[in-house]
């Protein structure tokens, strides 16, 4: 369980998380999502003990950060910003000097070292320093000292930050696997991570918090929630008709491939009828959607809202 | 284990994997052989000491201890081990202590490698080697010493250089601190008491008494206070960067 309560971080003037409150139950993946500097890894950096909150506190497992600091970080797998890691160390005695630092007895030591060490795919970098790593694998040693002692609780900052297409598909899976009976808090900029990996989202935005709901939920914020877009031939006649149907709000047309989006009123279910309109119209559609909403257009709105609002 | 002492492995381990332990361990035996035998005039004096092997430690250690203190935090705080490091289960003090004492081993492990210095002066006579012992353990305080002082300087710039600059210019201060021309110079300006006070303060003073084979309790402990208050003034100085 991770909770923080009213936590603060000020810097001079200058608010880098503002009261934020935010609770993430064993099971589920919390995503922390905001634009750069939002104040996600201040927020973790608190919560991971390493950096002190102005006011507020948190808890990890119900321990709290200020008052049992480490009870706190040994229930708590962390994986900093960057996935930091001693450099002329090989990966095997990077992740022991992990395992005598968490004090892992040798026996369940070495168990929990082959485990992490075979879902990691790390068998052949064992040998190698770390400096000379690519930034995939290396990003891989960080996930595997955050997991060695089988933590209650994880926090990764930015997990799949500058890794590929693979790389990345790879570590969600981890991720997902490893969430069933634990608390996960991950960071991201990435719109795509959220929809793979979490339940539920946070979203923050100049310290503050700005959303809290999970992605469906924040999908029906959309104004692309519900909207049908379709493509189709000789649709100039159409576009007429779809404006007087009474569920219909508005329509849009893409200038670059002619893809028409159409908006319904609130609460209105219009595929059926646009379906059944452009069918009558003899209209030859070569493809129909219906939209779940866009969560980066949720995400600008969410966040840039904020912006103005500071500024003003 | 505790999680000092697997910090301690770690840096310890960490000076042999890279050249720097090596070419510091060459350039201090070579500078103490050099400084003993041409500058110290160990065979002119006629004398089968190690007075002249001690005398010009403090100056040795002046450049070499700087160089070995200061990776000790401002490495981590560049390349952001640090984070690393201190969200992991240990308390500054252990992360500082496993720090400073793998530091302290390390330049001990230097200093024992001088021994042929002490064969060669049993071989050439026969040297009171109680005071040759006392002038090691000096010695080995001393570096503690500067080390604690290097590795608290250590933590309050990410930049090795300004570190060991920094770890220097302090070095020096408390050396100068108990030469009569210093002294001398505050005579005239500053109460006899003060002056008095600076003069406990200097590094050589307690060092030199020492060499000399007298082990002062008063002595040990200046070194000992030195190092405990260098050490807390570093771990005071982590805690204020977290709470910034």
């Amino acid at each position: 369980m991770i909770e923080t309560d009213k936590l603060t971080k000020r810097y001079g003037h200058l608010t880098a998380v503002d009261a934020l409150s935010i609770y993430a139950e064993p099971g589920q993946v919390l995503g922390l999502l905001g634009p750069n500097g939002a104040g996600k890894t201040t927020a973790m950096r608190m919560i991971a003990g390493f950096l002190a909150p102005t006011s507020g506190t948190a808890r990890v497992c119900g321990h709290d950060v200020i008052k049992e600091p480490l009870k706190a970080r040994r229930a708590l797998g962390y994986l900093p910003e960057g996935a930091p890691s001693y450099g002329e160390m090989t990966v095997r005695e990077f992740l022991v000097f992990i395992m005598r630092m968490r004090g892992l007895r040798s026996d369940v030591g070495r168990r929990r070292f082959d485990d992490v060490v075979s879902h990691l795919q790390l068998e052949e970098a064992l040998g190698v320093s770390v400096d000379t790593l690519s930034k995939g694998l290396r990003r891989r040693v960080g996930l595997a000292q955050a997991i060695l002692h089988d933590p209650p609780v994880l926090m990764l900052d930015e997990p799949t930050d500058g890794l590929d297409p693979n790389q990345k598909h790879a570590v969600r899976r981890l991720i997902d696997t490893m969430a069933r009976e634990r608390t996960i808090l991950i960071s991201t900029h990435l719109l795509e991570e959220v929809h793979a990996l979490c339940n539920r989202v946070v979203i923050i935005a100049g310290g503050q918090l700005r959303a809290d709901a999970t992605p469906a939920e924040l999908e029906a914020r959309s104004r692309y929630h519900g909207a049908v877009s379709f493509s189709a031939q000789g649709s100039g006649i159409s576009q007429e008709m779809l404006g007087r149907l009474p569920q219909v709000a508005g329509i849009e047309v893409d200038p670059l491939d002619g893809r028409i989006t159409v908006f319904p009123k609130p609460g209105e279910r219009i595929l059926e009828p646009v379906e059944t309109l452009l069918r009558q119209q003899g209209l030859e559609i070569s493809e129909i959607q219906l939209e779940r909403g866009r969560l980066d257009e949720v995400f600008r709105q969410i966040t840039l809202g904020a912006e103005t609002e500071t500024q003003a | 284990m505790s999680p000092a002492v697997a910090v301690l492995r770690r840096e310890l381990r960490s000076y042999f994997v890279t050249p720097v332990a090596y070419v510091f361990l060459v350039i201090f035996l070579v500078l103490s052989g050099i400084l003993t035998f041409y500058v110290g005039d160990f065979y002119d004096r006629g004398i089968a000491d190690l007075q002249p092997f001690f005398v010009m430690h403090p100056w040795l250690y002046l450049i070499l201890v700087p160089a070995v203190s200061m990776r000790l935090w401002a490495e981590e705080a560049k390349s952001g081990t640090q984070e690393l490091l201190l969200t992991l289960p240990i308390n500054l003090w252990q992360a500082m202590l496993g720090k400073f004492l793998a530091a302290w081993i390390f330049v001990g492990l230097a200093l024992l490698l001088t021994f042929p210095v002490w064969i060669t002066v049993n071989y050439l006579g026969s040297p009171d080697n109680g005071i040759i012992i006392a002038g090691y353990i000096g010695s080995w305080l001393m570096a503690g010493a500067f080390l604690a002082i290097g590795a608290c300087l250590s933590t309050v710039t990410s930049s090795q250089v300004v570190a060991f600059i920094l770890t220097a210019v302090v070095c020096v201060l408390l050396i100068l601190a108990g030469q009569s021309q210093v002294l001398d110079f505050f005579q005239g300006a500053l109460p006899r008491r003060l002056v008095n006070g600076v003069a406990h303060l200097s590094m050589l003073r307690h060092y030199e008494a020492i060499a000399r084979g007298v082990l002062d309790v008063r002595d040990l402990l200046y070194f000992v206070l030195t190092i405990a208050a260098w050490l807390t003034a570093g771990v005071l100085v982590l805690d204020m960067k977290r709470s910034h």
